[in-house]
């Protein structure tokens, strides 16, 4: 997967080679957080198909549902957070870095890796019911997780231009409370899905 | 017959509320002038979208508590009937815009909330129909509807007050309660709501009842089928 990010990143590089000079640091937010949205949808698809038959039986009969929601959440939440700080390495030493704030980028980095991973996980489970899932994944997630994208782009759009930080608690707030919304529907949905 | 009433109730609302709100007094505004009368049209049936929607969502809920497949198929349907609302909901709201913005489209928050909240729910009946076993389908959708209803809510409710948008509520405008809502509207505007709520239940409920009639052609010929061999 971070192969899947660094190259992504090259070829966004190597695209905007031509013209440096356009790239101006809304362009730059903008397409960060579309290259960790791709890296995302693609990182935690596997996270149910990639399973055989089998184990995901043993599973069943090993632990509660619950726990294992959470457990998968927490665990692409830490692949999130590599991938992003990896990759948010790797695109500042080819792009340049125009971050003003460090500190509330890499809040926003956390709160955004959580949310997307505790969202996709949950429909990487409903899509890998279905036959066609990999584009069923895209279709069911995109639309879910748009808000909370938006609201990570304006945050990271704060921490770009260095502004203080009472002007974004509102975005802090809102994409924890999403954060914490998405979680607890996962844990007392997700019994219903494991059963069948 | 099986209770009437409430249908010749829709009927009669919908008439009063075409003709009154065509006809009647409404208060004059800059600006927005005589398209003001698309309150009745374009804000009533977002209302009731997102009331049908609600309880869609309930009816999924009671789905997976007690594992009847009819809750299931009255979810599915008042999704469809809240699906459709929405469409005219956008295209009533695409023409007032187009007099009173002047752009048919313009970039306003709740727009693309909304066009994204319609995009979560034709999903949903892409989901449905990946699914070949009654049951498996009417879970796995009913997990999917509660969720996508979750994320719905702060999409078109709340995400859009929090920045500037042309629609009321937001961005220094006022909300409703306030914005010269007198009388004349409110004869028209609640009678609206609840006329559009009926109109949806109704179109759900005939479609609910040709899903059960087929439903019970099909084991009917399964066990035809099964008595001649």
């Amino acid at each position: 997967m971070l192969l899947y990010v660094v190259s992504t990143i090259f070829v966004c590089y190597l695209s905007f080679n031509l013209r440096r000079n356009q790239l101006t640091p809304i362009v730059w937010n903008t397409l960060f957080w579309i290259i960790l949205l791709f890296t995302a949808v693609n990182a935690i698809a596997k996270s149910f198909s990639q399973e055989r038959h089998g184990r995901l039986l043993y599973y069943y009969n090993l632990c509660s549902p619950q726990a294992i929601i959470i457990s998968k959440i927490i665990y692409n939440s830490l692949i999130m957070l590599m991938l992003s700080g990896m990759g948010f390495i790797f695109y500042a030493f080819v792009m340049g870095n125009p971050v003003g704030d460090m500190l509330l980028f890499a809040v926003c980095g956390l709160l955004s890796s959580i949310g997307f991973a505790s969202v996709l996980t949950l429909v990487a489970g409903i899509a890998s019911k279905a036959d066609n899932s990999a584009t069923l994944m895209a279709v069911l997630s995109f639309p879910i997780i748009l808000p909370m994208l938006l609201m990570t782009i304006k945050l990271a759009k704060n921490a770009l231009d260095g502004l203080d930080w009472s002007v974004s608690t509102d975005e802090i707030s809102t994409l924890l409370s999403i954060d914490l919304i998405v979680i607890t529907l996962s844990y007392l949905l997700f019994p219903y899905l494991w059963r069948s | 017959m099986r209770k009437i009433w409430w249908k010749i109730l829709c009927i009669v609302i919908i008439f009063y509320v075409i003709i009154i709100g065509l006809t009647g007094p409404v208060p004059r505004l800059a600006i927005i002038n005589e398209s003001i009368r698309n309150t009745y049209f374009h804000v009533a049936l977002w209302l009731a979208m997102t009331f049908l929607l609600f309880v869609s969502m309930i009816f999924s809920i009671r789905y997976l508590n007690k594992g009847r497949i009819n809750d299931d198929d009255i979810a599915s349907e008042l999704t469809k009937s809240a699906i459709f609302f929405g469409i005219l909901g956008c295209l009533t709201g695409s023409v007032w815009a187009n007099y009173t913005w002047g752009d048919p489209w313009p970039n306003d928050p709740k727009l693309n909330g909304a066009a994204v909240g319609i995009l979560m729910y034709l999903a949903y009946l892409l989901l449905r129909s990946s699914f070949e076993d009654d049951q498996r389908r009417a879970r796995i959708s009913s997990v999917y509807n509660i969720f996508a209803f979750a994320v719905f809510i702060p999409i078109i409710y709340i995400l859009p007050r929090l920045t500037d948008s042309l629609h009321p509520g937001s961005g220094g405008n006022s909300t409703f309660g306030s914005y010269d809502f007198d009388n004349n509207i409110r004869k028209v505007f609640y009678p609206a709501v609840i006329g559009y709520i009926l109109l949806g239940l109704w179109l759900a409920e005939l479609r609910i009842r040709i899903k059960r009639i087929n439903r019970v052609r099909e084991e009917t010929m399964i066990t035809e089928h099964q008595s001649l061999k």
